[in-house]
């Protein structure tokens, strides 16, 4: 849906994107990760025109991005960045409200979309709706960033380091909101992180990039084990590997058929969780139970073992 | 809210300290049997009866007790405000006892004595408002009844006997045009700048190259003492009128209202364009990328967002030189510029003082006034964002 045809900025003697073609799947969260310096904000960037090429292009479904004036582009893709960006003179729901304006929107319609993000958002729009950002918490003020980059309801959202400032608890709170809002909604969603376990959690796809250049480009457990470069070995982490690929996996996918008289644990569960909690229970397996409360079958640890390494 | 005593303010005691001073050594009015010899001061006590003397000073001792003793903003207003009326009764009951019926050679004038007292009830006044935190609404309301008060008490003929009055009344016909001339320079001047500065501080902040050198010249323009930089444009402004008629006809000339217009100008341009600048790097760089990144034209982030977020900081330069210009435009007056300053000068040039008073008062006035409307203005526009 995304594709980028050798992208490339530079500034002056600087490279700092260098001839970078990857494609972008629809409805689907790709992460770009790279240290600081990486040149992985000024490709997010680039997709936005918020920074213009030197040499390549983009295309969103198909067309190249160059096409119409930069700010119309924008208005029909959603931007979200780390310290949020909120527009401290207007209210929460003036702010949400900015780009169905700037469409056009008629009232109605506008003020229907925005309750309706503050309710997905869990902002009570009551309470929300006529607060400046200043009254808000910095949890309530990134949800109510991301809420804005959604409110015209844009196929693709860039997202560069949303969760940045935010606590270790509620990063973990906002970075599954997104996953939710993602199957809500259906966006397609490139979101630039510096960190490696952000990028395992969000991404369906994730792209590791150092000095301007994309060192690989795949599935989280790809990356892990079939590392194209010693740098993504050493970004992944080789000391836990084996727990982060036992992170992608949930209990529901590695449920085989049986009894087990261990504890109960939920389908969604990584098999990370459900190791760790065999480990602290000292027993060998559990049984899967599904959201609904059917029983899914067992794991033991025999099947874990098998799921942690390469297959 | 119950006036509660608390201890002793400070800053109540030392304005009744000084004032209590005032009165017992100074002279509370001026008498001059004409407009120009030295006055002779005389006491409160030799002017007016004893029972009036005596309740001037008993109310006067409570407004001090009031101003030591207690905390509540608004019982300290009041009692002030007592002071103030109370005192301004008294000079003009002063000055119609000294006067004999239908005498229009003797002057009257408040003594040093008087302005120390009205100065110092004036503070209390002031600072009772800044403890009472008015809204800057009801600020400028308060400031509206002040002047209304004052209008009709003036009207009325209250101080008639008062030389100040006394001289407003030989110059009434050119009071009001010259009251004109001055704010119309004033404002008009800024008005300009506004217009040229803005566009100057949007560029020096969009290009932080030029902003050095931009300011260093405006700062440069800002050292000329306004004497010189009259001197200095009575001549490219001569010359201009002389080289183009129609310069001439619109009333450009080497001397008068031109050279004092364009020096104002010249003088609001620092404080605007500084302000504009420092306003526009008060917006945070996040905000600006939001709005470009959510669709919004240059334009649209430059008017709806960075000069909107920056309009507190710019009205408080504008704020600034519309103080400045109305005590500067004073100074036009040397030129032919015309304006309150005219009475000062020529009050100067008379030796007499209440012509210069004439002048002044109301050029502070007008300053205070501007000052009030645009400070509450600022705050206004500020409160959204804390």
């Amino acid at each position: 849906m995304i594709t980028l045809e050798k992208l490339t900025k530079r500034y002056g003697e600087a490279t700092v994107v260098n001839e970078v073609s990857l494609t972008v799947e629809r409805n689907s969260i790709t992460v770009i990760v790279g240290t600081s310096g990486s040149g992985k904000s000024t490709l997010l960037r680039m997709i936005n025109r918020l920074v213009e090429p030197t040499s390549g292009r983009v295309l969103i479904g198909g067309s190249d991005t160059t096409r119409e004036p930069a700010h119309l582009l924008r208005r029909r893709i959603g931007y979200a960045i780390q310290s949020h960006g909120l527009f401290p003179h207007r209210t929460v729901a003036e702010n949400i409200a900015v780009v169905p304006r700037l469409l056009g929107w008629d009232v109605a319609r506008t003020q229907v979309r925005v309750r309706e993000l503050l309710g997905i958002f869990q902002l009570d729009p009551a309470t929300f709706a006529d607060k400046f950002p200043h009254q808000l918490s910095g949890g309530q003020q990134q949800r109510v960033g991301v809420a804005r980059a959604l409110a015209a309801e844009p196929e693709v959202l860039l997202m560069d380091e949303p969760f940045g400032a935010l606590d270790p608890i509620i990063r973990t709170k906002a970075q599954d909101d997104l996953l939710d809002i993602q199957h809500h909604f259906g966006t397609t969603i490139v979101l630039v992180t510096h960190d490696i376990d952000e990028a395992f959690r969000l991404g369906d796809r994730v792209a590791v990039m150092s000095e301007g250049r994309v060192l690989q480009y795949g599935r989280p457990a790809e990356l892990l084990t079939q590392p194209s470069d010693p740098l993504v070995a050493r970004m992944t982490g080789v000391a836990d590997r084996a727990m982060k690929l036992l992170s992608l996996t949930t209990a529901a996918e590695a449920a085989e058929p049986g009894e087990s008289d261990g504890p109960e644990v939920s389908g969604s569960a990584s098999l990370r969780e459900v190791l760790s909690e065999l480990v602290w229970r000292g027993v060998s397996s559990a049984s899967v139970v599904a959201a609904d409360g059917t029983r899914k079958g067992r794991i033991t640890m025999q099947g874990i073992l098998s799921h942690g390494h390469p297959a | 809210m119950m006036a509660r005593p608390t201890r002793v303010d400070r800053l109540g005691t030392l304005l009744a300290l000084v004032v209590a001073a005032a009165l017992a050594l100074l002279p509370f009015v001026v008498f001059k049997t004409n407009r120009i010899v030295p006055g002779e001061p005389k006491a409160l006590a030799a002017v007016l009866p004893g029972w009036a003397t005596l309740g001037l000073y008993a109310c006067l001792s409570l407004v001090a007790a009031v101003a030591v003793c207690l905390s509540s903003a608004r019982i300290r207003f009041g009692a002030s405000l007592c002071g103030i009326v109370a005192s301004a009764a008294a000079l003009a009951a002063a000055a119609d006892r000294l006067t004999p019926l239908g005498n229009k050679i003797v002057r009257v004038a408040p003594g040093a004595g008087f302005w120390v007292l009205l100065i110092g009830l004036g503070l209390m006044t002031t600072d009772a408002v800044a403890r009472m935190r008015l809204a800057p609404a009801a600020r400028v309301v308060m400031l509206a009844c002040f002047l209304a008060a004052a209008y009709l008490v003036l009207a009325h003929g209250a101080f008639d006997n008062l030389s100040i009055m006394r001289e407003y009344a030989v110059n009434a016909g050119r009071f009001t045009n010259e009251v004109r001339r001055h704010v119309a320079l004033a404002v008009g001047s800024l008005g300009a700048a506004v217009i040229v500065a803005l566009p100057l501080g949007i560029l020096c902040h969009r290009q932080p190259k030029l902003r050095p050198g931009m300011l260093g010249v405006l700062n440069v323009i800002q050292t000329i003492p306004s004497i010189a930089l009259f001197g200095i444009l009575m001549v490219p402004l001569g010359a201009l009128a002389l080289a183009v008629p129609l310069a001439a006809r619109l009333g450009v000339s080497g001397i008068g209202a031109a050279p004092a217009a364009v020096a104002l100008f010249l003088y609001s341009l620092l404080p605007i364009v500084a302000n504009t600048v420092a306003g526009l790097r008060r917006v945070s760089p996040a905000t600006v990328e939001a709005a470009r990144g959510m669709g919004m034209t240059n334009l649209q982030v430059l008017t709806a967002i960075e000069l909107v977020l920056a309009l507190p900081v710019i009205l408080t330069g504008i704020r600034i030189v519309l103080v400045q210009n109305i005590g500067l435009t004073t100074i036009a007056a040397l030129i032919g510029g015309g304006g309150l300053g005219a009475f000062v000068f020529q009050g100067i040039g008379q030796t007499a003082t209440d012509l210069v008073l004439l002048g002044a008062i109301p050029t502070v006035t007008l300053a205070f006034c501007a000052a009030v409307m645009l400070d509450a203005l600022v705050e206004v526009l500020d409160r959204a964002r804390a």
